[in-house]
């Protein structure tokens, strides 16, 4: 087995140098007066798993209906391939797409469900059990094969969905939120199981969701959207280390926002002061909470900014504590080894590198 | 305040329950099954010298199959309701379908416009096709006026088609409600994921649409069919003598003819096979239907 993070970063770095699968270009879209998506410009590369993330009301899902050809783009284009994209009918895309609610059709059993793309498409007869039986094979549902929608769990169902929309051999699969009517731990498996379907059948994945953890764990690249516009597209690590706006530092994981005003290249948030390379003027800061180190724990490195603060509150989850720090009326959030109660005033420090600056 | 007891509670809810039930049994005891039980007594006895003689026999029951004319009409009423429903569907499903997939906001106003003309009454609708269909009527008047015919068409009125033409016109709203309901009651995402898999909207109708619709299309038939069966006033207004239904004998039987054991027969023949055909149509809903 090779580690999970490992091939992730592979693949990431193979997607700087890969073609290009899919072209969003300058897309826009209003329904009414409301500007749901405002020119959106994104590449996808092939083979990539790339996850479209924002809360609800982002425009995700919208971009992805453009995409599927379910809507129309008031303005740009899209372009897959070389090929334009949507002036074609969604019928004659080589896109498919895992529904949210699975959408399998109840009146047609799981076979029949998963046979209804090549039966359209007009593949051989000759052609089309064994291809089913492939795909049913491939999420593990053979068993299943003449059994009704309405007979399956939620998961059962989330699998034939996957097996319909992959018997197809599509060149783009689109996931509206596929895992998220499914509860804790079966999302957690089925995780595991998209990500190294994904891996084996190399089809590039376009997989939306509202969930950072879940957006984290199986992509190689996010791209996170707020009110219909683009905040930042990088790999989980990046946008993690080096988010761009304060909005992104915020969704992706916690953090702390410091705002400080630089002069001269030193930066002044209350009592605390590090060098900072910003221009002079006013700058907003995200400091992860892991990033903030009690003092005593270790050697201090050089050139680290040292200050006291008050334990608010303390939480403990087995391997950390969650610290709550107040350094003269700004709060600060903390996460340290577990080392036991801490009370009173301690000194902590923070490498002025992992302050990042951010973008309003 | 006491509490009530176990047993007062059980007392109390079996006083309900017979409080709420009685009054509808009463209703159908007094107005449905006692009726039936006299029509089917009815249709065992027989008419002597003008009076009705409580005498039991089959004898009307024999006459309905020797004399050809019952079965005639019988076959008649059963073509005419036939034509009815496949009309009434030809008309409906297009409109049904048209309103729940492309009417987007103007979906309810069309709605209420398919509805309105039930609140309009049955003779008025009626009068309506004869001052249309008549010799001196709407129809008449324009085909002469734009030179496709010169004389009057006299076929038009007093005749079958004129009979579908008018109960079409009347339950085509009866056969659309329960079709939009269950083209309504389509999930949207499943239209999507067709389209999403390949098929053009021919093979989606086909495929996805028109099979998740039968149900509604059943139901919708099935009333055409059984109300058209037991019309008797299409007739006598724009139908004619070549097109008496099966309706207008028993009518006539039970009044001025008085031989009220056969019209008697007649009805409960009539009964069953329409028992059996709404019998026969929900074994197929249930079949059809997948929720």
């Amino acid at each position: 087995m090779t580690q999970p993070g490992a091939s992730t970063e592979q693949a990431a770095a193979s997607s700087d140098s890969g073609n290009v699968l899919l072209e969003v270009r300058k897309v826009a879209k209003n329904f009414g007066a409301r500007e749901v998506l405002k020119h959106i410009s994104l590449e996808i590369a092939s083979g990539e798993f790339l996850t479209l993330l924002g809360e609800s009301g982002s425009g995700k899902t919208t971009l992805l209906r453009l995409i599927a050809g379910f809507e129309q783009p008031t303005s740009g284009e899209i372009w897959m391939n070389g090929e334009r994209l949507d002036t074609l009918p969604p019928y004659k895309r080589r896109v498919n797409t895992v529904f949210q609610n699975y959408a399998l059709f109840p009146h047609l059993n799981v076979q029949e469900n998963v046979g209804y793309g090549l039966q359209v498409s007009g593949a051989a007869n000759s052609e089309i059990p064994g291809r089913v039986n492939e795909a049913l094979q491939m999420v593990k549902m053979q068993e299943f094969a003449t059994a009704r929608p309405a007979k399956l769990s939620g998961g059962q169902q989330q699998r034939v969905a996957l097996a319909r929309a992959l018997v197809n051999r599509p060149r783009l699969l689109l996931l509206d939120e596929p895992l998220s009517a499914l509860d804790a731990n079966l999302r957690k498996q089925m995780q595991g199981e998209l990500k190294s379907l994904q891996r084996e059948l190399g089809i590039t994945f376009l997989f939306v969701t509202h969930d950072q953890d879940e957006a984290m764990a199986l992509s190689d690249r996010i791209a996170l959207l707020k009110d219909g516009g683009l905040e930042q597209v990088a790999s989980p690590r990046e946008i993690y280390a080096h988010p761009v706006t304060s909005y992104t530092a915020e969704f992706i994981g916690q953090t702390n926002l410091l705002r400080g005003d630089v002069k001269d290249g030193v930066a002044t948030c209350g009592s605390i002061r590090w060098r900072a390379t910003q221009p002079t003027g006013s700058a907003l800061f995200s400091l992860r909470p892991e990033s903030i180190h009690l003092a005593p724990d270790g050697p201090v490195p050089a050139g680290a900014v040292l200050f006291r603060a008050v334990v608010r509150q303390q939480s403990f989850s087995g391997s950390s504590e969650h610290l709550e720090l107040d350094l003269a009326g700004q709060s600060l959030r903390a996460r340290i080894p577990a080392r036991g109660p801490l009370t009173g005033e301690y000194q902590f420090w923070f490498s002025p590198a992992d302050a990042v600056p951010v973008r309003q | 305040m006491r509490c009530p007891s176990a047993n007062e509670i059980k007392m109390y809810s079996r006083a309900y329950k017979w409080i709420v039930s009685v009054p509808p049994l009463l209703w159908v005891g007094i107005f449905l099954l006692l009726p039936y039980a006299l029509m089917l007594a009815d249709s065992f006895w027989l008419v002597r010298d003008g009076t009705l003689v409580r005498e039991w026999n089959l004898q009307n029951y024999a006459k309905l199959f020797q004399n050809p004319v019952y079965l005639e009409v019988l076959f008649r009423t059963m073509r005419i309701a036939a034509g009815v429903t496949l009309l009434s569907l030809l008309l409906g499903y297009p409109l049904a379908y048209y309103m729940s997939f492309h009417t987007g906001v103007r979906k309810d106003l069309l709605y209420q416009l398919v509805i309105v003309p039930l609140w309009v009454s049955y003779l008025v609708r009626g009068y309506a096709w004869k001052t249309i269909l008549g010799s001196e009527g709407v129809l008449n008047g324009f085909l002469q006026y734009i030179h496709v015919t010169k004389e009057p068409v006299s076929f038009f009125l007093y005749s079958p088609f004129a009979v579908v033409l008018m109960l079409t016109h009347i339950y085509t709203p009866f056969v659309f409600l329960p079709l939009y309901a269950s083209l309504e009651h389509i999930p949207r995402n499943l239209v999507e994921a067709s389209h999403d898999l390949g098929a053009n909207s021919r093979a989606t109708f086909l495929r996805v649409i028109l099979p998740l619709s039968l149900p509604g299309l059943l139901a919708g038939a099935t009333f055409a069919f059984v109300l058209t069966l037991g019309d008797f006033l299409a007739p006598l207004l724009v139908g004619g003598p070549s097109s008496i239904m099966i309706a207008n004998i028993v009518q006539s039987l039970f009044g001025t003819a008085y031989d009220w054991p056969l019209g008697a027969a007649i009805s409960v023949c009539i009964l069953l096979l329409t028992i059996s055909l709404l019998f026969l149509t929900e074994r197929f809903e249930k079949r059809w239907s997948f929720r």
